[in-house]
């Protein structure tokens, strides 16, 4: 544990004058494995919107790396929620994978060998290599969310960026990825954000969680008071929600 | 059909009508399959027909309408585009109104431009038996700047249309690169409106990428099915139309209409059965 790698001050964000956020402070360690959790409509993925530079803040500083947001994006990896980009558009999984070489490679004509090296470590890393020549649109959820950490990852990112990476994938699925997450996190920080509270704390160092307001960051186990004040509702109904449902779709 | 063979190794109009139906599968094949992943046809429906307005004005004022119509077409690309970057959900309605606005702005300056009447019927319906070598010339720098556009900028493209927000994050100028292919897309439907017409460009810019589409899963197969396609419509259909003399755009646009007809209940029938197979 370093220098914080992620440092939010005093962050508030509405949309249309509606808060998503407000007062939000928060910092993130080098090497962490941050869980970000709360409700929907709680602020998870605004928060991380804005570490992304895509949305500035009404309020308060951001910096990443020491640098505003939009200076520091060549450092991130993001994993977006699939239901950003039509699953049935013409691409193959190689060339999705290579769109996170992005600002990292030539900007004219097509990419360079260093860059197709790169995409297809990330792929191997993720376990996607031999779906590369397969179009997007034939994958199961958990392949297609693998290529999307295989895109963050070949654009060597510094800290790792997820947003509700588990949503529409099965159990079975959920548990890989996780592990996955886990075994980069060896040498990079990563900040995943989650409505499943039960599902993440085996994995994560760290859980903030935010509903409005940041509620709690905390490494010790989250107490049935705390998850009250999180989603208003008693810890066993939560339990039972999640032990029922895991990674039902946001 | 030997009328047409014939007719074609000798007549200069026939050749420049075949040329330009070439050129303008080159940029159909191109930039039609971004329109067809992107799901923009709408807008260069919405660009298609209000190029009507700057033929008009330039008809009137006597300057060339191939002017108008290149100015016509960027300005609403340009207007189209930079709603949609700033109030998204206003896209539709603006595209409505240049759409019809363009075409009744074209008709008011057509009527009141004085002598000949022009013949609206080949700006909307296009002439393509009317192409002269300059129109070619000009056919052949606009489809030269589409393709090194693309050529040079295909990454960006692809980030922009399939994931603007990842493309975003990347530190791509996703309002850029969207401009830029929606002018691109004015340009090509200039070229096109030489060929078919106005009111028929829309289905000579989607339907070769569209078949190309059901085919081909990644962009570069897909456009170079397109061209391929585009230009077997624009040939066979000049082809067919010439010994009954029959519109060619339109019979142009009825062989695409049709052959995208029966390539999608081909493909439909085949994976029905298919599945019936894999059942018993």
């Amino acid at each position: 544990m370093t220098a914080p790698v992620i440092v939010l001050e005093n962050v508030s964000f509405a949309y249309d004058g509606v808060p998503a956020l407000e007062d939000v402070s928060l910092e993130v360690e080098q090497g962490e494995f941050m869980g970000l959790v709360g409700p929907n409509g709680g602020g998870k993925s605004t928060l991380l919107r804005i570490v992304l530079g895509l949305l500035a803040p009404d309020a308060g500083r951001v910096s990443v790396l020491g640098a505003p947001p939009a200076h520091a994006r060549g450092a991130l990896g993001y994993v977006p929620q699939f239901a950003t980009f039509r699953r049935d558009f013409p691409v193959t999984v190689e060339e999705t994978v290579l769109l996170g070489r992005l600002g990292k490679t030539r900007t004219l004509f097509g990419y360079r060998a260093h860059d197709r090296a790169l995409a297809r470590r990330a792929m191997e890393e993720t376990g996607v290599a031999e779906l590369r020549a397969r179009p997007i649109e034939t994958l199961s959820g958990g392949q297609l969310q693998r290529v999307l950490i295989a895109r963050a990852l070949a654009g060597e990112p510094r800290i790792l960026l997820l947003d509700e990476p588990t949503a529409n994938i099965d159990l079975r699925a959920e548990v890989d990825i996780f592990d996955l997450l886990k075994t980069l996190n060896a040498r990079m920080t990563i900040v995943v954000v989650s409505h499943d509270i039960g599902f993440i704390s085996p994995y994560v160092t760290r859980v903030a969680c935010l509903n409005r307001t940041l509620l709690c960051h905390t490494a010790s186990p989250i107490s049935g008071e705390m998850i009250q004040r999180l989603y208003g509702a008693p810890v066993h109904m939560i339990r039972h929600v999640t032990a029922r449902e895991p990674g039902l779709p946001s | 059909m030997s009328g047409f063979f014939g007719t074609l190794a000798r007549e200069a109009f026939l050749q420049h009508a075949l040329i330009g139906g070439l050129l303008a599968s080159l940029g159909c094949g191109v930039v039609g399959t971004y329109v067809v992943a992107k799901r923009i046809s709408f807008v260069a429906g919405g660009v298609a027909h209000s190029v009507l307005g700057g033929m008009g004005i330039a008809y009137f004022l006597g300057a060339s309408p191939l002017a108008g119509a290149l100015a016509a077409a960027l300005v609403a690309a340009l207007i189209i585009g930079w709603v949609n970057l700033r109030w998204h959900q206003n896209e539709d309605t603006i595209i409505a109104a240049l759409w019809a606005v363009g075409m009744a702005v074209g008709v008011l300056f057509i009527s009141r431009t004085p002598g000949y009447n022009a013949d609206l019927m080949s700006y909307l319906f296009g002439n393509i038996l009317m192409v002269s070598r300059a129109d070619l010339y000009v056919m052949a720098a606009l489809d030269a700047v589409a393709i090194l556009i693309v050529t040079l900028f295909s990454k960006q493209f692809l980030a922009v249309s399939f994931d603007p927000e990842f493309a975003r994050v990347r530190g791509v100028r996703v309002e850029f690169f969207h401009l830029l292919l929606l002018c691109l897309v004015a340009l090509t439907v200039v070229v096109l409106i030489q060929v078919v017409g106005l009111i028929l460009v829309l289905a000579l810019l989607t339907l070769p990428a569209a078949i190309a589409a059901q085919y081909r899963a990644r962009l570069v197969p897909i456009m170079a099915l397109a061209i391929v396609l585009g230009m077997a419509f624009t040939g066979g259909g000049l082809a067919l139309s010439y010994a009954p003399d029959l519109p060619a755009g339109a019979t142009i646009i009825l062989l695409a209409g049709t052959t995208y007809l029966f390539s999608l209940g081909a493909r439909r029938l085949l994976s029905w059965h298919k599945t019936r197979r894999t059942r018993t």
